[in-house]
């Protein structure tokens, strides 16, 4: 296995909760309280991740941390890629931004917030981004029902 | 729920689209006043004036709606809203087979159909394990190729009728819809085609179809030069794209833009020279590179890739291996269509896939092509069932757009428009 998730614990103790290795993609769990400080660490050298790929979540509802957060990376000198995972919560999910690290992180965390309702902690613009603003709920939830959405019309100009 | 009252904006982008919609006219009115009476106090103040433009403006490629804050004719700051071509395709695909979903991820973005579904295809392949026999690889590099040039030929007609140069369009649409025939020779459709399936191709090159695409390479040569010969040289041309919407190299990296946008800032980032998929290293091409990053060049970079797209496809048909167009794996593969006739076996085999689906291995794959645009990435997450627990694109019209903003920032408001139009972002692919 790579020597990252090694690194990662090297400069942050009690950052990394766990690793996996599968299809040869590496995947590293991160402490939720940990990610910003994660985040600006293997952006700098020597690991330099400089791309954030993305920023996506999928929703587990029986799992004790509900939304998972991936962030996937990319490194413009080796060409390798990561993985890194964080759980955000089950009663009030929120992580912290990482934006402050890559800016590209603006918007996706946006729409992971629109989509799922995890919100992200420092973050500089957290409005909804795909869905209009005054929209109720986050669809891409595991409880949200697909089709039958209410149209909303009205007389008001 | 968490929600706040809707009444209470939460980030900036709230703030700023409840500034341009929370009033009648006659506030407006009000409110513009307001702000003059409060640039005479102050001398040499002066307040920005907010204009919304679009949703629905012809120079923002699709339904694209920015919120501009104005002195005079430069911009102080913008705001893009998007949203307006949200679909759900992600919610849809969760409810949808591995197979049916195809059909919707062609859809997302809508110029580059081929790019969607390969990557969808090959993080599908990634789970199941499952190897692609080299003639599909090849077949798929093909239609990718031809998909750059149609897409680009798109971009490059729209991008010169939106600053005045309309006669390329009629030029550039001439030469795509031979591509677009193409793709409804080998796929049946012109757009939004579900020719890749897991596994493979649905087909292999029906009769005719070389000898045509062979004729199109020829031709094209001479037609890319026809298309310089109008823009390289044009002064208009070169006076509105020259030196505007340049960002430093590093800013885009943190930005994460990639592809065209990326390459003409001058990083050699191209994932299929990068990280090679789909035998891509067996083929020679050149990275095209800019120097400043401006409009012009990624106008220049896209012309040099539609001339290394020509010649990958016409390596790919000269080296195309002989052999089956999609894996023999009978649990995730329809059968032939002949065998359903003779075989009770692939007859239980082609009923199961279709009514049931395949179940894909529990776990998570991303996996990136580069599509016109720049990395077109597919994050899948399987709970071991026939449908994807999670389907997740990362377009890259989506995280390219991003960088419109401090692109514009106190540029002239015209030029946004060839900003805009330079970073080719295809709303239906920003939107999903």
């Amino acid at each position: 296995m790579s020597e990252i998730p090694a690194l990662i614990e090297a400069a942050l103790p009690g950052s990394v909760v766990a690793q996996f290795e599968h299809r040869g993609e590496l995947t590293v769990e991160i402490d939720a309280s940990a990610v910003r400080q994660v985040a600006a660490y293997i952006k700098a050298p020597p690991l330099a991740f400089a791309l954030l790929s993305d920023v996506t979540c999928a929703d587990f509802p029986d799992e004790p941390g509900r939304f998972r957060v991936a962030y996937h990376l990319f490194s413009l000198e080796s060409g390798a890629r990561l993985r890194l995972r964080s759980w955000a919560g089950a009663e009030n999910p929120e992580l912290p931004s990482v934006a402050s690290v890559w800016a590209t992180a603006n918007w996706h965390e946006r729409e992971v917030y629109d989509m799922f309702g995890v919100r992200f902690t420092d973050h500089p613009d957290l409005s909804r981004i795909l869905m209009p603003v005054d929209w109720e709920g986050h669809p891409l939830r595991r409880d949200y029902p697909l089709g039958g959405e209410e149209v909303i019309f009205t007389d008001e100009v | 729920m968490d929600q706040a009252p809707p009444d209470i904006p939460r980030g900036e982008t709230d703030r700023m689209i409840a500034e341009v919609e929370a009033f009648t006219p006659a506030e407006a009115l009000a409110r513009v006043r307001e702000a003059e009476s409060r640039d005479a106090e102050r001398p040499g103040h002066r307040e920005p004036m907010i204009v919304n433009l679009g949703p629905q403006h012809p120079s923002t490629h699709g339904v694209l709606r920015l919120i501009t804050q104005l002195d005079g004719e430069i911009i102080r700051d913008i705001h893009p809203v998007i949203g307006y071509l949200h679909t759900g395709i992600e919610k849809q695909c969760e409810n949808k087979t591995y197979w049916q979903a195809i059909t919707l991820v062609t859809r997302m973005d809508y110029l580059a159909p081929f790019y969607n579904i390969h990557a969808y295809t090959q993080a599908a392949e990634k789970l199941l394990d499952l190897r692609v026999p080299p003639r599909a690889q090849y077949l798929r590099v093909i239609m990718s190729e031809l998909n750059r040039i149609s897409s680009h030929l798109v971009w490059l007609g729209t991008s010169g009728l939106e600053l005045g140069a309309i006669t390329i369009f009629f030029y550039s649409y001439r030469e795509r819809e031979k591509a677009l025939d193409l793709f409804e020779m080998i796929a049946g459709e012109r757009m939004n085609t579900r020719y890749f399936q897991v596994g493979g191709c649905a087909d292999d090159m029906p009769p005719g179809f070389e000898k045509r695409l062979r004729a199109l390479l020829d031709e094209l040569p001479a037609r890319i030069d026809e298309y310089e010969d109008l823009l390289s040289q044009n002064p208009i041309w070169l006076e509105r794209t020259k030196g505007v919407g340049i960002l430093p190299a590093e800013q885009l990296i943190d930005l994460g833009v990639t592809g065209p946008a990326l390459r003409a800032a001058g990083v050699d980032l191209d994932l299929r020279k990068r990280t090679p998929y789909s035998s891509y290293e067996h083929f020679e091409f050149d990275v095209p590179l800019g120097t400043t990053g401006d409009a012009y060049d990624r106008y220049s970079v896209r012309m040099r890739e539609l001339r290394e797209s020509v010649k990958i496809i016409e390596q790919a048909l000269d080296g195309l291996p002989e052999g089956p167009h999609i894996a023999d794996d009978r649990k995730v593969v329809l059968p032939p269509r002949a065998e359903l006739a003779t075989s009770m076996e692939s007859l239980i085999h082609h009923f199961k896939l279709v009514t049931e689906g395949f179940t894909v291995p529990e776990g998570e794959a991303y996996v990136a092509v580069e599509s016109p645009r720049g990395e077109l990435g597919c994050y899948l997450v399987s709970d071991g069932g026939p449908k994807p627990y999670r389907c997740h694109v990362r377009d890259p019209s989506f995280v390219n757009l991003q960088a419109l903003r401090p692109m514009a920032k106190n540029a002239y408001l015209a030029d946004l428009i060839t900003m805009i139009g330079s970073l080719d972002n295809v709303m239906g692919g920003v939107d999903r």
